[in-house]
């Protein structure tokens, strides 16, 4: 019962690593970006969930605007940040994004100051299923994340806008012939990612309320390893990363042993599966251009 | 009026002058080939014309619009339709799927069943492996795949860069009939080609290109009898 508890656990983790694992994904299947900024992005959402429901008292109008907020913020920083740097080496890209990352946490410091504030959302019952015991954020957690993930899946199989995305991450070029506007597909790109990164805002303040304008780092910086334990720029790959992390994190904080060295261990994993599989395990071999 | 009319057409990359000032027009109904050695700048004149590498000076006028500054993803809906050099099909979607963002520029739906069903009556083989990754298709089928996608957009000006490249001379012969065959049906062509025996005996007119400026121009027929071709590219 107790191996089923922490794998429930687990999951619902998972669910939102990969939540936001899918957001450094993406960009980099169609940018060919790392953003450091994202997991920075899962802050800014927090503070909006905790300016809004300070100031209305409803914790689902405060999703939706830290949803809105942060889907602004990300096609504005790919707007102001990024775009002018297409073209230029990955570098200066990389190092942009982390100067982004830093204006960020630095920005709510100034506005919020350095003390965490306290985000109670809503409390959810416990689940009993016969001797089994889950918590309820765990199951909201759980069951949203997984039903985001089909959606998003279904998008980008089944509509015109989803398939012009993978056109547009494999061959730029020949998107462009088909007539598909790339710049426009980006955009989206991080409209979808910075929307994804509210929501594991959401998660993360379900679970714990202490809110901190470096909230977002080590999420963002695990959530990556989960993008590129499952293959770095491929969706299912980010979704089997997030939840295999998870469902670690779940079992190591489970061991008194073990727990203090949870972060250890997930960057361990992460170093033994790309000596393995240095393409992670759903990614794709490059392709050499003809 | 011709279809499309490039003029003093300048290309750099970085420093170097890829397209030294070239000028051709392509008149409607016409197959015009640009013919010339590897380097010689014919896939940079392409790409450039369909707005994947910008350019320096001179102007690319289509239709009676002048198209220089205009980008690549506006061209499809404006008529023109580009199969790039090494193909570039989307590997990851299926033969179905590559011919359906083909037809992603075009706003009539209605349309889309009559069209797939044009392709699949010219290439047989695409409707067979229409639900197959288009990875796993061979080259010869690659080719083809590249034609029908380029061909869902209705194309006034199709833009072929390198249809030979790496087949054999049997799937050549083939695939030349069928460029033949689509320009016989009304749709102006713009060849490119290192194969330039093949590329001569379909085209109405020829140019030449070496090292990024047109050295000689003409009817193709009469460039296949000219002695400084047959040496330089026909191998006689």
């Amino acid at each position: 019962m107790e191996f089923l508890e922490t794998l429930i656990n687990g999951l619902s983790i998972g669910g939102t690593y990969a939540m936001i694992a899918l957001g450094y994904t993406m960009v980099y299947g169609i940018a060919k970006m790392l953003n450091f900024a994202h997991g920075d992005v899962i802050m800014v959402g927090g503070y909006t969930i905790y300016v809004i429901l300070a100031q209305t008292g409803y914790p689902f109008l405060g999703l939706a605007a830290a949803i809105l907020f942060c889907v602004l913020l990300g096609v504005a920083v790919e707007k102001v940040a990024y775009k002018p740097l297409r073209g230029a080496s990955p570098l200066a890209v990389l190092i942009t994004a982390i100067g982004v990352s830093y204006l960020l946490q630095s920005s709510a410091q100034m506005i919020f100051g350095s003390a965490p504030k306290m985000v109670t959302l809503v409390h959810i019952n416990s689940i009993n299923i016969g001797a089994l015991q889950i918590e309820g954020h765990v199951v909201v957690t759980l069951i949203s994340s997984f039903v985001i993930m089909l959606l998003l899946t279904l998008f980008v199989k089944y509509t015109k806008v989803g398939r012009a995305m993978i056109a547009v991450s494999e061959d730029k070029g020949a998107a462009q012939l088909m007539g598909i506007n790339s710049n426009a597909i980006i955009t989206l790109t991080f409209a979808i990612g910075s929307a994804l990164a509210a929501v594991a805002g959401f998660f993360m303040l379900l679970k714990s309320p202490s809110l901190t304008n470096t909230m977002g780092a080590m999420p963002g910086i695990k959530a990556f390893t989960a993008a590129v334990i499952g293959g770095i720029g491929s969706i299912p790959g980010a979704m089997v990363g997030g939840i295999l992390i998870g469902i670690i994190e779940a079992f190591s904080l489970k061991s008194a042993a073990i727990a203090p060295y949870t972060n250890a261990i997930e960057f361990l994993i992460l170093i033994v599966i790309l000596l393995v599989r240095p393409s992670g395990i759903l990614g794709k071999k490059r392709r050499e251009k003809v | 009026m011709a279809l499309l009319e490039v003029k003093d057409l300048e290309v750099y990359y970085g420093v170097i002058r890829a397209l030294k000032g070239i000028s051709f027009k392509v008149e409607k109904g016409e197959i015009v080939t640009l013919i010339g050695a590897n380097g010689a700048g014919k896939t940079t004149t392409m790409q450039s014309i369909i707005g994947l590498i910008p350019i320096r000076s001179g102007s690319v006028v289509y239709n009676g619009n002048d198209i220089t500054k205009t980008p690549c993803h506006k061209l499809a809906k404006l008529g023109m339709s580009q199969v790039p050099e090494g193909r570039r099909i989307f590997q990851e979607l299926t033969v179905y799927e590559n011919l359906m963002m083909g037809a992603y520029s075009v706003k009539n739906k209605s349309s889309f069943k009559d069209d797939i069903e044009d392709v699949y009556k010219r290439f047989p083989r695409l409707k067979e492996r229409k639900n197959q990754i288009a990875s796993t298709l061979s080259g010869g089928e690659q080719q083809m795949l590249a034609m029908g996608r380029a061909l869902m957009s209705h194309p006034d000006i199709l833009l072929l860069d390198e249809p030979s490249m790496g087949l054999s001379p049997l799937l050549v012969t083939e695939i030349f009939d069928i460029i033949k065959e689509i320009n016989k049906q009304g749709t102006t062509v713009l060849l490119v080609e290192q194969n330039a025996k093949k590329a001569l005996s379909i085209a109405d007119r020829a140019y030449v290109l070496e090292t990024g400026s047109i050295v000689l121009e003409g009817d193709a027929k009469e460039l296949m009898d000219n002695d400084d071709i047959k040496k330089a590219y026909l191998g006689e």
